[in-house]
């Protein structure tokens, strides 16, 4: 690859960064207690076969993760949720579903009331562009969710795709 | 299986302790062919458990959507000295653990 091909490429990964940076948070501020509808996109079709059939409701739950990450086989991610963790109230679980990698369950991290912090952080991959949805399960059984997009310059499964 | 486990080595009684647990393992996807075109079958640790005076304090299902050498960072409340035992098995059944001490003060 030229070195200016390169130049080129990395101007242009910034110039969609920052587009969709702008969309995202036009979307953000309108979305908080929203109920997600199974029916509506690839990605909450996928979150309601976690919560088999049970509703989801954006909010609580917030992801931390780089909008732009230049390689899908290792992409870090934080999840947290706004939750006390007291034997009252704590997080059972939290679900990292992804909108088109292959299989669409990423992992599923079980908390409990001992767990003193409703947060997570790990790594993960991604095929492609896409929205990454974080799911909570609240210990009085309701469901709380996030959803972050990232833009994946390089694919995690070449083979794959 | 080689892990490494990051904690304080002391923490308060009470104390709310972050924990990091990286695994050296390829998290095979199944997705990929060897040199000779022939798929290389998954295998990701699907499994991984973490116990603290006894009791389940974490527990983690994975898939092929994790990293390779997956690292997982959780919380748990000190409550006496004692270890953290972590344990987990991938798809072609091979167990691993590891061990963490924690001296907590009071």
């Amino acid at each position: 690859m030229s070195i200016n091909h390169a130049r080129r490429r990395h101007t242009f990964a910034i110039a969609a960064g920052c587009a969709s940076l702008a969309t995202l948070r036009s979307t953000a501020s309108c979305a908080a207690n929203e109920l997600i509808d199974p029916n509506t996109d690839a990605l909450s079709q996928r979150a309601a076969a976690v919560t088999a059939g049970a509703s989801i409701r954006i909010g609580r739950v917030s992801i931390d993760t780089p909008r732009l990450a230049d390689n899908g086989h290792s992409v870090p991610i934080t999840v947290r949720v706004d939750c006390a963790m007291t034997g009252q109230e704590y997080v059972r679980r939290i679900v990292l579903v992804s909108e088109t990698n292959p299989r669409p369950l990423i992992a599923t991290f079980h908390l409990n009331a001992k767990s003193g912090r409703a947060e997570i952080a790990t790594r993960i991959r991604l095929n492609k562009t896409q929205r990454v949805m974080a799911l909570a399960e609240l210990s009085d059984g309701s469901f709380w969710a996030d959803r972050a997009e990232v833009i994946v310059t390089e694919s995690a499964c070449l083979d794959a795709e | 299986m080689v892990a490494r486990a990051d904690l304080p080595a002391e923490a308060k009684r009470g104390a709310v302790v972050p924990v990091r647990i990286a695994i050296l393992h390829a998290m095979e996807t199944g997705y990929r062919f060897d040199v000779n075109g022939r798929s290389i079958p998954k295998n990701v640790i699907n499994t991984l458990t973490c116990r603290y005076l006894g009791e389940s304090i974490f527990r983690a299902e994975m898939g092929s959507g994790m990293s390779a050498n997956p690292s997982v960072h959780f919380y748990f409340v000190a409550e006496r000295t004692g270890d953290l035992e972590f344990e987990w098995i991938d798809d072609a059944g091979e167990r691993g653990s590891h061990r963490a001490k924690i001296r907590v003060v009071t």
